[in-house]
């Protein structure tokens, strides 16, 4: 058993940090069982797992943010006691959270004068120095909230590189970047690598990790179930390792079933956005016909967020030229969510708690937020029965686990909670779908009885829109392709014509000048 | 030991159900140290407090009236702070139904028509609906906070009511009291039973608390605007008007504060003078509160609260208490009640330290 | 005096109480924490600083005292919304209601007793300038510490870095926690600091301004200065102006009076709340800046888990 060899050799004095049986639990989810792991200095090491696997509650641990409820961690071979982010970042620990941890309202150097002293001058000195060592250009006295997603990653690594770093934590990095700037991070981290720095690098995308990593330390329901060379096995046997069984593939077929006309039409839609730093949506056209996917690609905050809203109807704009967004050829721009809803119109978004459902209201609640004209008023008041009927119904047909109709949606999993909500829209009898981010937080099982949703309402004529971050998932459902980039849409691709790294141009644009705008 | 608060999966239902009584509980605690701090006696002072407004029918009865517009008020607050509205002018919109229900006997002085009580109960909503509508108009209109104008707004109502008792409605027989005439008998509800001041403008708070838990129990709409509450986003993706909810939450709490405020002047004070709502806007928020915003919880509450007066009342002849007391006391409560309330959604844990600190620490 | 003089002599110690109450909430505010408690921490230490001062006759201990008084009434505050982690505005509204009571209570063998204000200092040569010397330099000298303590308080936010940790409290509470920064601390400290200037303009209003005790006497002062948090856009200096502007309207009564103009004084004594209104309608009408300026984080309850 090599895994059990990698634990001996890493068992021993070598090591940078060692975990001992970290166990985390909140509540009833034991969200770390017992996880070992060791990082030796100068090695590039993965954590990989899927989504609620348990590998940012362990970074976590590792980091010092939060304290494990039973187990130990190890410096340099020496047990540590009240292990906390700032001795952590003492010893020369760094992290680059998933989701930033800057100040929106500071600017870059005020953001990392909070952790690294020194006079302003100095440290606008010395971050020039490291973005040009490292070549991750950043202007020290931009406010954090007018740089781009990919911008903020590069402020939070730099903000790693100032302190004397050994070891650099990077939690799902990639997932913010374009193909191509994928790449530089690499380069990035190389260069980082050959310096003497470890790396502990989490991910969810074998490629990736087969790509940069040495070592590779799987976890499956918090549990750890291999330490691995990860260029010494196949994809496919890492994917077992981190799912637990075979991915089942998704059945594809050609779209047979395309309507004449649009079921989504949107025409110069330009559309300034309230927020001052928020992109501003710029001459975008878009349809989408009956029996096809259509799917929006970009990185976040390119305006997704902005083209969703409108196209939903929470953000109306009565302003705007009545021919600017028509479903089923009528014009809906004046018209507010529930006209459209009445039209045929069904929308997931990508927030499932606090936009999608009401965290702490029931599932019958939750049924009643969008359900509501299915019969289940009358003269105004609400009929319980009609209400439990369709959340059952939903629950049994969607495959959702919960403790039923009542169970509370902040206790259901992220997967079990998409299932209800796609389950919810559904079935309304939808003639046309939206869905944002639709596997964003939820494991691999759901993820494909959700796509697997998608492909057979497409075959039934339903016209689906779908925006995502994931490049693969978009390659796997969609018919055809946008890219959305600074507001702009562009122009439609054909799935099977296209290659990712087309794609990826699209998301970073032609231009250098622009690059370093968008992205 | 050190402890922190953890979150609970879900809000635990027993303890919600407990939270009243441990507030309760607190509250009486900490003012009987500050009664003695005072140099007062806890035991009368508490037996003429809680004890002593039952001793008398008479005094039973000033509990159910000043249980009314406690109850009407704090029934109407609660739904806005469900949708998270902070309406915390009912004061003023009392202020406002009080004058604009007076100004029928006001001008129609000598006036014994059935329909004189009537067009005052109409004219009293109009009133406090108005009123409130102004936040409700800025804060849809201009995003203006409602707290504040609520607040303002209370500041205005009560220069507008100074003006006219010192101006154009004063009593011209009132030896320069700032004060109206006193109503005549059409301008008042009658009394329920003969010598008490408590009359039939009971039915109003009963009926509209009927109303309200049906409305936030059975109705579409209420859940509409505790979903608003709950999850602004959510109202917005279910096409819910978050404009909606707040000329929802504000005129309805305007209509109840305008019918308390009318109430009071047809009822126990019988004219209009400085002191129309005896703090019934302020009081009412914090039975809001302590009925755990729901509306049967606010039954209880509002009797607590209505005792409470009383007593206070009571207390401060046969005691010498201050009537500040009665202030602080509600204050206390309030304070404790949300402290106490944490535990609903949160557990007590110790604060995990590890085996080697604490040996750490003895060597 | 002329009148004008006078009008504006009183300008500026009109302003002084707002502005104190109005720094000190600024500070609260800027580490995310919405104080609605202000009244009541004001009247409080308005009853507590009057009542030493009668007392003791020292303005000194008075202010001193009424300090302490106002934080300590912001201690409830805090305790209630930072440990116990209850809803910040419902907890606020809770404090002053508690803290009117109290303040009733601790002035009642005081109401209506008056006690002789403190000299004014003469700064040397300027108070001898025709119409500003009077005006500009004759002031007591909390309204100069008070306007230094703006400037500094400017500084200390914008420049130092105590200003800058308080700030990132306010800002995102879970990112400063992730860089070791105790929220809860920075937190608990600025509230306090909110309480001690709250106390101090309790103490001017009770000590100074109109040195007599009544109860409810701060009418509605600290609610203004809650106010003027937002007009100013969380900017010290704005709120300096706001502080000043709504001196002068608080004024507009003895003026009317001095000048024998026939407005109804209740439209005067309505008036500062009028213009709140109408200038909390005109600033708020634009969401963005608002929203740009406000710390991301205010009214927020910090429970410091961690999502999993």
């Amino acid at each position: 058993m090599d895994e059990r060899k990698l634990t001996a050799m890493h068992n021993d004095q070598s090591s940078l940090l060692s975990l001992r049986g970290l166990t985390k639990i909140y509540g009833s989810l034991v969200a770390n069982d017992a996880v070992d792991l060791d990082v030796s200095p100068g090695s590039i090491h993965a954590v990989l797992g899927e989504n609620g696997a348990g590998k940012s509650t362990l970074m976590k641990l590792a980091y010092g943010v939060v304290s494990p409820d039973a187990g130990e961690i190890c410096w340099q071979g020496k047990k540590m006691d009240n292990w906390n982010t700032s001795i952590a970042r003492e010893l020369g620990i760094g992290m680059v959270f998933q989701h930033f941890s800057l100040f929106e309202t500071l600017s870059v150097v005020e953001n990392i004068a909070l952790t690294i002293k020194g006079s302003r001058s100095e440290l606008i000195e010395r971050i020039k120095q490291v973005s040009r060592e490292y070549q991750l250009e950043i202007e020290p006295s931009a406010m954090v909230n007018s740089l781009s997603v990919g911008q903020r990653q590069r402020v939070e690594i730099i903000r790693c590189l100032l302190q004397d770093l050994k070891l650099l934590i990077l939690d799902e990095p990639t997932s913010v970047l374009p193909p191509q700037h994928v790449r530089s991070l690499f380069d990035a981290l190389r260069k980082l690598q050959n310096n003497g720095v470890a790396i502990l690098y989490i991910s969810h995308k074998l490629e990736e990790i087969r790509e940069l990593c040495d070592t590779a330390t799987i976890l499956r329901n918090g549990k750890v179930t291999g330490i691995i060379d990860p260029n010494k096995k196949s994809a496919h046997e890492l994917a077992t390792l981190m799912i637990g069984r075979d991915i089942p593939k998704i059945e594809q077929r050609q779209s047979t079933n395309k309507s004449e006309n649009a079921i989504l039409k949107i025409t110069n839609l330009s559309a300034k956005n309230s927020d001052p730093f928020g992109p501003e949506l710029k001459d975008i056209n878009l349809s989408v016909f009956g029996g096809e996917i259509v799917g929006i690609a970009g990185v976040s905050g390119n305006g997704q967020q902005e083209l969703g809203r409108i196209i939903s109807g929470e953000d109306l704009r009565r302003d705007l030229p009545s021919s600017s967004i028509e479903i089923l050829g009528q014009s809906v721009t004046n018209k507010d969510v529930t006209s459209r809803r009445d039209l045929g119109f069904s929308f997931v978004p990508e927030e499932r708690l606090g936009r999608g459902a009401v965290p702490p209201m029931s599932l019958n609640q939750n049924t009643l937020l969008t359900a509501f004209k299915d019969g289940m008023l009358k003269n105004g008041f609400i009929q319980n029965n009609v209400v439990t009927q369709f959340t059952q119904k939903c629950i049994t047909d969607f495959k959702v686990k919960c403790s039923g109709p009542s169970a509370a949606a902040n206790s259901l999993s992220g997967g079990n909670l998409q299932k209800f909500l796609v389950g919810r829209e559904l079935m309304l009898a939808p003639k046309f779908l939206f869905m944002s981010q639709p596997t964003w937080g939820v494991d691999v099982g759901a993820a494909n009885e959700i796509r697997q949703k998608l492909i057979s309402l497409r075959e039934s004529g339903v016209a689906i829109l779908v925006i995502s971050e994931e490049l693969e998932e978009l390659f796997e459902i969609t018919d055809r392709i946008y890219v959305l980039r600074s507001g702009r849409l562009s122009p439609s691709l054909t799935t099977s014509d296209v290659t990712p790294d087309e794609i990826g141009e699209y998301m970073i644009g032609e231009t250098r000048e622009e690059t370093e705008h968008a992205v | 030991m050190q402890f922190e608060f953890e979150r609970r999966v879900t809000p635990s239902r027993r303890v919600m159900m407990a939270v009243p009584f441990i507030t309760i509980a607190i509250t009486i605690f900490l003012s009987g140290i500050m009664l003695l701090l005072q140099g007062k006696s806890v035991g009368l002072t508490f037996y003429a407090f809680f004890i002593e407004p039952f001793e008398s029918a008479y005094s039973i009865s000033e509990i159910f009236l000043k249980f009314g517009p406690l109850l009407l008020i704090a029934q109407a607050l609660a739904i806005g702070f469900r949708a998270k509205i902070w309406n915390i002018g009912a004061e003023g919109q009392m202020i406002m139904g009080a004058i604009a229900a007076g100004s029928v006997p006001v001008f129609l002085t000598d006036s014994s028509s059935i329909f004189i009580l009537p067009a005052m109960i109409i004219l009293g909503a109009l009133g406090g609906m108005a009123w409130a509508a102004i936040a409700a108009f800025l804060k849809t209109k201009y995003n203006a906070n409602e707290i504040l104008v609520t607040l303002m707004l209370t500041s205005v109502a009560l220069q507008v009511l100074y003006y006219l008792l010192l101006g154009p409605w004063k009593d011209p027989m009132g030896f320069n009291f700032p004060q109206t005439v006193m109503f005549q008998d059409a301008a008042l509800f009658p009394p329920i039973i003969f010598g008490f001041r408590l009359n039939y403008s009971l039915v109003i708070p009963i009926l509209f608390t009927i109303f309200a838990w049906i409305y936030m129990e059975r109705r579409f709409g209420g859940f509409q605007l505790v979903v608003g509450g709950l999850a602004p986003q959510a109202a917005t993706y279910a096409g819910f008007s978050s404009k909606g909810a707040v000329w929802k939450s504000l005129l309805i709490a305007g209509m109840a504060a305008g019918l308390a405020g009318m109430s009071e002047v047809a009822g126990p004070i019988g004219q209009l003078q400085r002191s129309v709502t005896s703090g019934y806007g302020y009081s009412a928020i914090i039975v809001a509160y302590l009925g755990a915003l729901h509306p049967i919880g606010i039954i209880f509450a509002a009797f607590f609260l209505a005792v409470i007066h009383i007593g206070g009342d009571i207390a401060l002849v046969s005691a010498d208490l201050p009537i500040s007391s009665v202030h602080i006391f509600q204050g206390l409560l309030l304070v404790t009640y949300l402290a106490s309330y944490t535990f609903v959604n949160y557990r007590l844990k110790p604060r995990k330290v590890s085996q080697e600190q604490v040996g750490g620490a003895s060597s | 005096m002329t009148p004008f003089e006078f009008f504006l002599a009183g300008t500026m110690s009109a302003a002084t109480v707002f502005l104190l109450a109005a720094l000190g909430e600024l500070v609260a505010e800027k580490s995310g924490m919405l104080n609605l408690g202000v009244e009541g921490m004001m009247a409080v230490a308005a009853a507590v600083g009057f009542v030493v001062t009668y007392q003791t006759g020292s303005h000194i201990l008075g202010f001193v005292i009424a300090g302490f008084a106002g934080i300590a009434v912001s201690l409830v505050f805090a305790v209630v919304s930072i440990t116990f982690l209850a809803n910040q505005v419902a907890t606020g509204l809770a404090v002053g209601i508690l803290g009117l009571g109290l303040s009733a209570l601790i002035g009642k063998e005081h109401e209506s007793l008056t006690i002789t204000p403190p000299g004014s200092i003469n700064i040397p040569i300027l108070s001898e300038l025709p119409f500003i010397g009077p005006v500009l330099f004759q002031q007591n000298i909390v309204v100069y510490l008070t306007i230094l303590l703006a400037i500094m308080i400017a500084y200390c936010l914008n420049k130092t870095r105590l200003g800058l940790v308080i700030r990132a409290a306010g800002e995102n509470p879970k990112a400063a926690e992730a860089l070791s920064y105790s929220v809860k601390f920075i937190r608990f400290g600025s509230v306090a600091f909110g309480g001690l200037l709250a106390g101090f303009a309790g103490a001017y209003a009770s000590t100074i301004y109109t040195p007599l005790w009544a109860d409810g006497m701060i009418a509605g002062r600290g609610w203004i200065a809650v106010a003027l948090v937002v007009f100013g856009t969380w900017k010290t200096g704005r709120i300096f102006l706001g502080a000043y502007l709504f001196g002068m309207v608080s004024l507009g009564e003895l003026v009317a009076q001095s000048l024998g103009i026939g407005i109804p004084s209740q439209l005067l004594s309505a008036m500062p709340f009028i213009v709140t209104i109408t200038v909390l309608a005109v600033i708020s009408s634009n969401g963005a800046r608002l929203k740009l300026h406000a710390p991301y984080a205010l009214g927020e309850t910090y429970d410091g888990s961690e999502p999993r």
